[in-house]
């Protein structure tokens, strides 16, 4: 199958691992990746901070740069709910209302990764080999507005060597948010404090989820603490094997 | 009452009741967010009452059709709400009663204040009500003279406390057994200083206060979770059994309502007294149910008088998208779910109506820039969407207000300047080599500037990568 990469801005920017990964894993189940260089981001910083009109014109940049493909996928849930539930109505309220029908057309082509995996291609065993205590944390947008349920843990369990303990109140949001974690940067640490708790009680080394942004949340209050517990997004642990170089060599978050 | 209306209608007056906080939620969420006592009273009851919550819903095997069903009564009410109250009007009328229409706060607390000095008293018992904390009556009644006397238990502990909600449904959450007890030493009348701070103790010493209290006060003040158009009744769903006692022994009732409270008929109510309660306490069925309609000659109140109250309503339901938020019935279910809530208490949100539910009706009411940080109060998590019984689609509405919003003008221009770099490739690809050669943020990003500064405050900023994955990508 060919596949277009919705990279998200964050992840070719700051997590360029978690969008390799994704390549690497796509073609090793023998899919052809493609990736719209024309795209940039998806807008959601912009309609979730208030700026609904600065974002009409990354709106129509996405629907115009993804349009022409049968299958997009982002590893990240949270861009795909914007995708989903916020373009078309970006696209309509500015009175837009080809834009809004093409951008519902885009969205329902538009997948997140565990999304694809198991439902497109139909895979669970994706070949992966990750030696590691691991737990998973659902971000609030791929639980909540995309509904991906149980479909990464499904993944994860058939990880081989991998070691996959539950989150205690995992269904918590992990305080990120967007600007939010700056806007209101004390409720949010104080939102990531119990979540951090949460995570180290599991005596996990990996702390996973299928967002870089929840992540580098995550991952830079655990690097501040010093906890020796890393963040690594799904689709590296998917993508790993026996001989591969992302066999978890890079947290989300360096000293 | 008749008047000439002309252009957009008004949002709630400022000076008058608690719709407004003294400053932006940040900041007032630090003091919640530093009181232990605070954080563990609302950790531990927010998630006892998830839990309970969770479990009654789930014996409803079509709860969701239940969801749908309260929503689209709730829309359709609002489609036709001037009918709908006009209908209320006459049918409540017809039974004895009076309406008043009060298009805001000072309206309906001179109409209240005017309507009990009437009858002579100096003294009113309250059934908890949202509306009249909206509104401030206790404030307005006691600056003429007349005494307030709460009598929900924890809306009383708040009264004689000199305090304010902090939930809609349990406003004294944010208080302790032992707080209580000082406060109940310290203002009520003939309490030793033997009496404990257990739970029993406590509840005794509120009930024999509050007994003398409803045998010899005239007057009883309440507000009304539904009123059914097509028969002019009027609902109360409580807990304690207070509620009941104001409603039927004094010789006067005075029922102040938002307007959004009507339902069409009877029937609707099915729906509502299914949902409120699962989602509300937890329960299958709240202890008490009181419906009454107009006046019955020799039972109970022998004057009903209902007091129609607007104070921003009509504003929010000309916004499209915002007048779902005039679907709550007050189930505080978004707050007992909501992880910014649990942490800060509801007193940082500034007015009566804390939580998300609150993020997003203070601002209508008020007019979005006197509470403009409230519709940032949230992570957009999505959990009060999940919780809500008549499916108000909380995040869409915290996000539709932001873009109202007033801006501060750096980040505007900040934002503006992304957008313009965003749909630029090339320009874009150099801002991100920008980001990646500068390391100007320093070891973990710590002395990079306000107001991003508060990322570093708690939180390490990742290196940024030797290469974008573009350049990668280019590359191979």
């Amino acid at each position: 199958m060919r596949i277009a990469l919705f990279v998200t801005c964050l992840a070719d920017t700051m997590f360029p691992e978690a969008a390799k990964a994704t390549v690497t894993l796509l073609e090793r189940l023998g899919h052809e990746v493609v990736f719209p260089t024309e795209q940039t981001c998806c807008g959601q910083m912009h309609v979730n901070t208030g700026y609904q009109r600065d974002a009409l014109p990354l709106v129509r940049r996405h629907v115009r740069t993804f349009d022409p493909y049968d299958v997009i996928v982002a590893p990240s849930g949270s861009c795909v709910g914007s995708v989903r539930h916020q373009h078309a109505m970006v696209a309509s309220r500015a009175g837009d209302r080809r834009l809004a029908s093409r951008a519902e057309s885009v969205a329902g082509r538009t997948y997140e990764l565990s999304e694809l995996l198991v439902d497109v291609l139909g895979v669970t065993d994706v070949g992966a080999y990750y030696p590691h205590r691991v737990t998973y944390h659902p971000t609030c947008h791929s639980l909540r507005m995309l509904r991906v349920g149980d479909r990464p843990l499904r993944l994860l369990r058939e990880v081989r060597g991998l070691d996959l303990v539950e989150l205690p109140a995992a269904d918590q949001c992990c305080g990120f948010g967007g600007t939010f974690a700056v806007k209101n940067a004390d409720t949010s640490t104080a939102m990531l404090a119990d979540k951090m708790h949460h995570v180290l009680s599991t005596g996990a080394d990996v702390c996973t989820a299928g967002d870089s942004s929840c992540l580098m949340h995550i991952g830079g209050g655990l690097s501040r603490l010093r906890s020796g517990v890393r963040t690594v997004h799904l689709a590296e642990i998917l993508a790993s094997t026996e001989h591969s170089e992302t066999a978890g060599d890079r947290g989300a978050v360096r000293p | 009452m008749t008047r000439t209306f002309l252009g957009m209608p008004v949002t709630a007056p400022p000076g008058v009741g608690h719709l407004r906080g003294a400053e932006p939620f940040p900041s007032a969420a630090r003091r919640g967010l530093a009181d232990p006592q605070l954080r563990r009273n609302l950790g531990h009851a927010t998630k006892t009452i998830r839990a309970k919550s969770a479990g009654v819903i789930g014996e409803v095997p079509d709860w969701q059709e239940l969801r749908a069903a309260g929503s689209a009564i709730k829309t359709d009410v609002m489609a036709r709400l001037p009918e709908l109250l006009e209908q209320l009007e006459a049918k409540v009328t017809a039974a004895g009663g009076v309406v008043h229409w009060a298009a805001d706060a000072n309206e309906a607390n001179r109409i209240v204040t005017d309507l009990v000095r009437a009858t002579g008293g100096s003294r009113v018992i309250k059934v908890k009500s949202m509306a009249t904390q909206e509104i401030g009556l206790n404030e307005a009644l006691e600056a003429v003279g007349i005494e307030p006397v709460e009598t929900d238990l924890a809306e009383l502990i708040v009264q004689l406390g000199d305090d304010r909600p902090s939930h809609i449904l349990v406003p004294a959450i944010h208080r302790n057994r032992a707080e209580i007890r000082e406060i109940f030493l310290r203002t009520m009348p003939g309490v030793d200083s033997t009496l404990t701070d257990e739970p029993a103790a406590l509840a005794a010493v509120a009930r024999r206060y509050l007994r003398q209290t409803f045998l010899t006060t005239k007057v009883a003040i309440s507000g009304a979770n539904f009123a059914v158009a097509d028969t002019g009744t009027l609902a109360v769903v409580e807990s304690e059994g207070n509620g009941r006692m104001c409603l039927t022994l004094p010789e006067t009732l005075i029922t102040v309502m938002g307007i959004e409270k009507v339902v069409p008929t009877w029937r609707d109510l099915e729906v509502f007294l299914q949902l409120l309660p699962r989602a509300s306490t937890g329960e299958r069925m709240n202890p008490y149910t009181s419906m009454w309609t107009g006046v019955t000659p020799g039972d109970g109140p022998q004057a009903f008088h209902l007091v129609l109250l607007d104070n921003g309503r009509s504003a929010v339901l000309a916004d499209e998208v915002g007048r779902q938020a005039l679907h709550c019935i007050r189930c505080s279910a978004c707050l007992n779910v909501c992880p910014v809530y649990e942490r800060t208490g509801g007193h940082a949100y500034g007015s009566v109506y804390p939580g998300p539910i609150g993020a997003v009706l203070s601002p209508q009411l008020t007019g979005v820039a006197d509470n403009s940080s409230l519709p940032y109060a949230s992570s957009l998590c999505g959990a009060c969407y999940d919780a809500c019984p008549v499916k108000i689609n909380i995040p869409e509405l915290l996000v539709h207000l932001r873009d109202q919003a007033p801006h501060p003008r750096g980040e505007a221009t900040a934002m503006a300047a992304a957008a313009y770099t965003m749909n630029r490739p090339r320009l874009y690809q150099a801002a991100q080599r920008a980001v990646r050669l500068s390391r100007l943020a320093g070891r973990r990003g710590r002395g990079i500037p306000p107001p991003l500064d508060g990322w570093t405050a708690s939180r390490d900023l990742p290196d940024p990568p030797a290469q974008t994955f573009r350049d990668w990508w280019a590359t191979r």
